[in-house]
């Protein structure tokens, strides 16, 4: 074990804070771009520098270092403290690329990695259907080769972010013949064609950050496909893990621990500051046992990843585990709030950090959100039990094989 | 970075598993349990020739020379066997000689303390779960006169380390005049307590570095990889249990309900690993966080593993709450570890105020 943060680490931090020093912001001319153009322009600066996507290939755009927490950390602390822009967050960022970096066309990964990570195309995804949620693979968007190009029919729900996104990664049924998940091929394309229309639905925030999709003979190129024809719930696999992953980054319940006791000092219970309550204190501590048990779960989880080893049953949990943080400092955040607990949550959106009352009203919504996306918490606990601790499997028809 | 074992330690853990497995299988262990000292001596001379028991006293006074993070993750390992005898109160003990002794001390304990000839063991309690170096009201000098409370194996340890008012410790050899023991009715039978009652006892105050705090530090260590390990094992005895037991023709482990409990249970588990690793790691190589995580992953983990217990109660039915039923041993180690040195709101508490909350 070794985590030192020695000379070299302190070194580094310099290194970095003298590259913010000369690059964010951008010069004069630059800072006319709009900001996404900025963003784009700077991150390309930070990879060259090995700051950003260091575990992407240079070949595709990253910076392709040598996995590095220490140094990940000082990072996002000093890009943090001079609000340089970070890794492009995101679907795309977070579960298309890593995919295609696994299981893509050497031309998918020149043509998609790059505009992906440093924000200039934006993804969405396209797995629920009306009738197919946990049992996905049940899925009946069809999709039909005629010529060179697929013809898509059918329609996808939950779909975040469709409604402002250039592409999405999908699963369709292109085998109608082969069994439920031998039929599904994973597919590529452009959202905006005619072919396409998207209706919001409004969530329980009173925003709408998710949609329906509605396919009516869309089309995409015939080799926009990633593996091939009937792999399409294999190649998924990989992208679900890494969604449980990347959700499951300790980084953000850290953020919250964070602002839960900023929010302590500030707010009053009985006249006196709420962190100078002994429930509150308690509780506040008591979170932070999660929250240093995630941090040091996901220092753990790397290293195996880094060495190429399986991390275990703790890989299962990660998504599972910040979620439940996320319902004890949602928790904590309305009694913090006392009487502003009767608001609404206001326009915030997802990925707004909470501010004020509302934000924090909003964040205690969205981690419902997070509950059930990438996966019900339910059968996270199916997947812990069954494949972590070898229980039985439940005895529902058609499941897929054991892989 | 890299935030993994050894080679070494992994071997370390599988060294004392082995040696626990032959020397103190479940059935041996309850007649420990059951019986009068909750010490086997046989098992303690295993331990002691594999190491264990001298594992981070320096090897110039015939010790292993280890880190604490090599003493926490045997502690785990014993943990996970419910391992019965003084090795808490020994490597404590033992560190805070190691620590606070003068050279002229630790030559005089530490070579018969790293070979496990002589067993050692700490005093700290006072009247009102008063555990804290910053707590004690014992006079030091050259004698002592008062009480400590809740002394792990108070009655076959040849010394004692004796926290003192103002924070410094004293050594009080057994043998020495004017000790009372009083038996405690304890829950944990692998570990036993006495009340000490010390009237005009000749002690020798330890006048190396301040020692208290880092031993009170490793103890938390030492109780939050001890119940990991236990924890753990009891996790594990459940998933055992719902494979093999029947109900309505089929295994329980069938059935979802129990299924999510048991999910549940590991997430109790399983993620506790690297909080307790980095926690002992600290206690070597991050000075400024070390008693601070020490607190943290006490109150977490022994809090995580007596929910675990009571979780394993339940999910064995009613043969769970009989005297029979293993899971009892490692209900009352989670209650041990909870409760020795003191609470997990006490330590929740310091470890806020510690960051200047």
């Amino acid at each position: 074990m070794d985590l030192s943060y020695g000379s070299e680490m302190e070194g580094f931090r310099e290194e970095v804070q003298a590259f913010l020093e000369a690059n964010w912001p951008l010069g004069d001319e630059e800072k006319e771009l709009p900001f996404e153009k900025q963003a784009a322009v700077f991150r390309e600066r930070a990879i060259e520098q090995g700051y950003l996507y260091r575990n992407i290939p240079k070949t595709y755009g990253g910076s392709e270092q040598a996995p590095d927490v220490l140094k990940a950390q000082i990072i996002r602390e000093e890009f943090g403290r001079k609000w340089a822009p970070q890794e492009a967050r995101g679907i795309g960022t977070m579960m298309l690329v890593p995919t295609l970096l696994e299981r893509g066309e050497e031309w998918q990964k020149e043509k998609f990695v790059r505009p992906t990570i440093t924000g200039e195309i934006t993804w969405c995804q396209g797995y629920s259907e009306p009738g197919s949620g946990s049992d996905l693979a049940s899925l009946k968007t069809k999709g039909e080769l005629q010529g060179d190009e697929w013809v898509i029919n059918g329609q996808k729900i939950w779909t975040s972010g469709a409604h402002v996104s250039d592409f999405m990664f999908c699963l369709v049924r292109t085998e109608p013949e082969a069994s439920k998940h031998a039929g599904i091929s994973y597919l590529l394309l452009d959202m905006k064609q005619p072919g396409i229309e998207v209706r919001p639905l409004r969530m329980m925030t009173g925003s709408a950050d998710f949609n329906e999709v509605f396919f009516n003979d869309a089309r995409t190129p015939a080799e926009w496909i990633v593996g091939k024809r009937g792999e399409g719930w294999l190649v998924s696999r990989t992208t679900l893990k890494h969604e449980r992953n990347s959700i499951g980054a300790a980084q953000q319940t850290r953020v919250a621990l964070k602002g839960l006791i900023e929010l302590a000092r500030k707010s009053e219970i009985a006249g006196r500051p709420a962190l100078e309550d002994s429930s509150i204190r308690q509780r506040l501590a008591e979170l932070e046992g999660y929250v240093k048990a995630h941090q040091y779960s996901g220092y753990r989880q790397l290293t195996k990843d880094a060495k190429g080893e399986d991390a275990g049953m703790i890989a299962m949990m990660m998504k599972l585990f910040s979620t439940e943080i996320g319902h004890k400092s949602a928790g904590l955040s309305m009694d913090l709030l006392s009487e502003e607990g009767l608001l609404s949550a206001g326009n915030a959106e997802l990925g707004v950090r909470a501010k004020d009352s509302q934000g924090w009203i909003a964040r205690y919504m969205y981690s419902l959100g997070i509950a059930v996306a990438g996966g019900t918490a339910n059968i996270q606990r199916n997947v812990i039990a069954e494949r972590g601790l070898g229980l039985p499997r439940d005895a529902a028809a058609n499941r897929s094989p054991e892989r | 970075m890299n935030f993994d074992l050894t080679e070494e330690q992994l071997m370390l853990q599988d060294t004392v598993g082995q040696a626990m497995q032959n020397e103190c299988p479940i059935t041996h262990l309850r007649t420990i349990f059951d019986g009068d000292s909750g010490h086997d001596p046989a098992l303690w001379k295993t331990l002691a020739e594999l190491g264990v028991v001298g594992l981070a006293i320096p090897e110039e006074y015939g010790g292993a020379g280890l880190e604490i993070l090599d003493l926490a993750v045997t502690a785990e390992t014993l943990g996970y066997h419910a391992a019965p005898g003084p090795f808490l109160g020994h490597v404590l003990a033992s560190l805070a000689i190691a620590v606070g002794g003068s050279p002229e001390q630790k030559e005089k304990w530490l070579p018969g303390l790293a070979s496990g000839e002589r067993i050692g063991s700490v005093a700290l309690a006072e009247d009102g779960g008063r555990w804290g170096p910053d707590q004690w009201q014992l006079a030091g000098g050259k004698h002592l006169s008062g009480r400590k409370e809740f002394v792990p194996s108070a009655a076959i340890a040849d010394l004692l380390v004796v926290g003192l008012a103002g924070g410094g410790l004293a050594v009080v050899e057994s043998d020495a005049t004017g000790i009372q023991i009083e038996v405690v009715d304890g829950a944990d039978l692998t570990r036993r307590f006495g009340h000490v009652d010390f009237d005009s006892t000749p002690c020798e105050v330890l006048e190396g570095e301040a020692a208290a705090q880092r031993m009170a530090d490793v103890g938390r260590v030492l109780l939050a990889a001890d119940a990991f390990g236990g924890s753990q094992r009891l996790l594990e005895m459940c998933v055992e249990y719902a494979k093999t037991r029947e109900q309505f023709g089929v295994t329980i482990g069938h059935f979802q309900a129990l299924k999510h409990q048991l999910a549940s249970m590991a997430l109790d588990v399983e993620p506790n690993r690297g909080l307790y690793w980095f926690a002992a790691y600290a206690q070597d190589h991050a000075p400024d966080e070390a008693e601070r995580i020490a607190a943290i992953a006490r109150a977490h983990i022994g809090d995580r593993f007596m929910q675990v217990a009571r979780d394993a109660v339940e999910a064995h039915g009613g043969i769970g709450f009989t005297w029979e039923c293993d899971v009892q041993i490692w209900f009352k180690r989670a209650m041990f570890n909870r409760a020795f040195l003191g609470t997990p709101s006490e330590d929740r508490e310091r470890s806020l105020q510690l960051a200047g909350i």
